[in-house]
């Protein structure tokens, strides 16, 4: 089962392969992680959505808690919250399917930031199953290059009892 | 205040922290450290051969005493050496500060000579592990390190220490306390979940605890003993956790898992309570998952929360210290049988009954055909010259699973053996530290031919320091585990595993200045072995033993613990 969990960690050299290598020894899966510093000095928020079984999943969180850098671990199944990804995909775009590819742009508010002959880059924004039907809808006119974020994800702020 | 240099500044602090010895091997990082010991004649430093020997001395040191074991090796190759050390102490959480030198600052990450990135070496098998940047932050790193070795769930912890920084100059700030907001392990357990234990153990017909390295490390085993004696609960410890109670007294049923008693594996599939005390459900110890403890529910009490459902599904977990647990439990149920008194010894009667059937079937047992001497025997030997009074370090195989099995431990903190990792070449140099903390007793490395050979320069060390340290050496000629394995599973293929060309073991000691001693016969275990024992000297008692003895009962890999193959 897909899960993200948000890390709270202290802002110092070595972190990042802290976490990453204790998914990596342990054999836990990664599917995306993400990286940045908070309003607070010294801290760094990581965002990491991985998957495996309750059991895998409720290891992956004690053994982060048990990192000695880490401050706090939150998972967001256990809490309303909000989740975004932001994509780049560069994408064929021949002048008889320009219309078409401009169409699915703006029904999934989209935009295109680049343009060449045959070229667009579509920067999109949205959860993970949205950026994946829209890499599904442009995969028939030839994906050549796609950049992802990985998911970002906050707490709403009316959390329901 | 007066400006120290950063090598001072470490001495000073090491001090602060209660170290009174070091182990240790000088080099180019570490020359400023070494220079700086001059000043600092009290600290004790103990120099090895290997680093290896320093880490794994620094650890053996640890295990008996219950204090943080140090050592300090130099960057690079010096640093390396130290890693199969650390990775023995943390897979036992083993309190352990590892002090490397590293290369200078503006030198680091410029493949330097004698550089290697340790912290990022040592990431996966410290606790916590640190490279100073900034002298004024050596304090709180030390603090921070020592706490870090010694709470929670213990463990070691590297710090790695450029060169530059050692002769720089600065203000000593100490901390007076240690501040991590990051790190707050459980001390005491949650009350609600000690009792629904404390009903359970109440309720239970079949009880049994299993004690692992945790109540050694916790120091929690007069609490535990008083546990199991009030409820008359059968007791099997994991190889960690021998001497957590008596191996003599009554209620203990010896040791569990792959090499464990008939007794104990059959108890732990039988019971219909298991109070896993300690303990974290290693492989070697559940055998088959899905077929351990199925008749019981279990309790799993550990300071970890990662050991908790790691391996095992537990009914109650409890995190917290083992000490405070058990002193806890015991106080809810002297409350709680206070107006209502169970007589456990009755009630327990049949239970103990059954054990005390098993036992008598199936003890520890070994044969005596032929000339050759038995391992076994040899470390029955070893009981009756010493009336149990020693401390033990095993290198890692037979051997050790003998000494776990025959000899006794009346005492916790007197089995020194490397259970998690199962490092060969651990004993010698364990023993080194455990005889440096207890200088008056008698400590013996139960050896294997093979082993012994992986650390035997320290030999020398023990010799220099005039440590009448004892290696035990069961000589088979063999791996003698993996030619166990190749004999029961790789259709006695002993594939590279003889060690018939093998030094002169009375003659290598001699040669390190060591006094060697041969045991082949029965008369020699009356003769020669007491003399060996009792010597005032580092002493090599090379043993002739039966070269294709098998360690029973065994669980094969993969197996359910009561499927057991018998002698």
């Amino acid at each position: 089962m897909r899960r993200v969990l948000s890390i709270l960690v202290e802002n110092e050299p070595g972190v990042l392969s802290r976490v990453a290598g204790l998914f990596s020894g342990r054999g836990f899966n990664i599917e995306s992680l993400n990286v940045a510093p908070t309003l607070e000095e010294g801290v760094s928020h990581m965002t990491v959505t991985t998957y495996g079984d309750e059991q895998i999943i409720e290891q992956i969180i004690k053994q982060l808690r048990k990192l000695v850098i880490v401050i706090k671990v939150v998972d967001f199944i256990e809490h309303v919250h909000v989740e975004r990804e932001m994509m780049l995909v560069k994408v064929n775009a021949e002048e008889t399917k320009r219309e078409e590819i401009l169409r699915i742009v703006d029904i999934f508010r989209c935009k295109v930031v680049d343009v060449s002959i045959n070229e667009f880059t579509i920067e999109a924004t949205g959860t993970y199953d949205k950026l994946q039907a829209i890499l599904n809808l442009l995969s028939r006119f030839g994906i050549k290059e796609v950049a992802r974020t990985g998911t970002v994800a906050l707490k709403r702020a009316m959390q329901l009892d | 205040m007066e400006e120290m240099t950063g090598a001072a500044i470490l001495m000073e602090c090491l001090k602060r922290e209660g170290v009174d010895v070091v182990f240790g091997y000088p080099g180019g990082a570490v020359l400023d450290l070494y220079h700086e010991m001059r000043n600092h004649p009290e600290l004790h430093h103990v120099l090895v051969r290997h680093e290896q020997g320093a880490a794994h001395a620094a650890d053996g040191y640890a295990r008996a005493s219950g204090k943080v074991g140090c050592c300090i090796a130099t960057s690079g190759p010096g640093a390396t050496n130290t890693v199969t050390g650390i990775a023995t102490a943390f897979a036992d959480s083993i309190p352990l500060v590892v002090i490397t030198g590293q290369v200078h600052t503006h030198l680091i990450g410029n493949d330097a000579f004698q550089e290697v990135d340790i912290v990022g070496i040592t990431r996966p098998c410290t606790k916590h592990n640190y490279l100073l940047k900034d002298l004024t932050q050596l304090p709180r790193i030390i603090r921070e390190a020592f706490h870090l070795a010694r709470s929670g769930r213990p463990g070691p912890v590297l710090i790695d220490f450029p060169k530059d920084l050692m002769t720089r100059k600065t203000k000593l700030v100490w901390p007076e306390e240690v501040r991590m907001r990051t790190y707050n392990p459980t001390y005491r357990p949650n009350l609600n979940q000690l009792r629904r234990v404390a009903d359970l153990v109440c309720k239970a017909e079949s009880p049994v605890v299993i004690a692992g390295g945790g109540v050694i490390s916790s120091d929690a085993s007069q609490v535990l003993r008083y546990f199991v004696s009030t409820y008359q609960i059968p007791v099997t410890c994991t190889l960690m956790g021998l001497g957590a109670i008596s191996t003599l007294d009554p209620l203990y049923i010896g040791m569990l898992g792959m090499h464990g008693t008939y007794t104990a594996n059959k108890a732990v599939s039988n019971a219909d309570l298991i109070l896993a005390i300690g303990c974290r459900f290693d492989d070697r110890v559940t055998g088959r998952l899905d077929k351990f403890g199925k008749k019981a529910k279990i309790v799993h009490i550990d300071i970890d929360p990662t050991s908790i459902r790691k391996n095992v599904e537990v009914d109650v977990p409890v995190v917290g210290h083992i000490y405070p647990a058990i002193q806890e439990l015991n106080e809810i149920l002297a409350t709680k049988l206070a107006n209502d008194p169970i007589d456990f010894k009755e009630k327990h009667q049949s239970w103990l009954d059954v054990m005390y059937g098993w036992k008598k079937a199936h003890p520890l047992y070994y044969r005596t055909p032929g000339e050759a001497l038995r391992p076994q025997q040899v470390l029955e030997a070893v009981r009756y010259i010493l009336n149990d009074e020693y401390i033990i370090t095993t290198e890692v195989g037979q051997n050790q699973m003998w000494a776990a099995q025959f000899l006794a431990f009346k005492e916790p903190r007197t089995l020194i053996t490397s259970g998690g990792l199962g490092t060969m070449g651990y004993g010698l140099p364990a023993a080194i530290g455990a005889q440096i903390a207890f200088p008056d007793k008698t400590v013996i490395d139960v050896a294997g031919d093979a082993s012994i050979q992986m650390n035997i320069q320290e030999l020398m060390t023990a010799v220099a320091n005039k440590l009448p340290v004892k290696i035990l050496i069961l000589n088979n000629q063999y791996m003698g585990m993996v030619r166990q394995w190749q004999e029961f599973f790789y259709e006695k293929n002993y594939a590279h595993t003889s060690m018939e060309m093998q030094p002169d073991f009375v003659k290598l000691a001699e040669a390190y200045g060591a006094e060697g001693y041969r045991i082949k016969t029965n008369e020699d275990l009356k003769t020669v072995l007491p003399k060996a024992l009792t010597s005032k000297n580092c002493a090599v008692i090379d043993v002739v033993v039966e070269r294709e003895e098998n360690v029973y009962p065994m669980v094969p890999a993969g197996a359910s613990l009561d499927d057991m193959l018998l002698v």
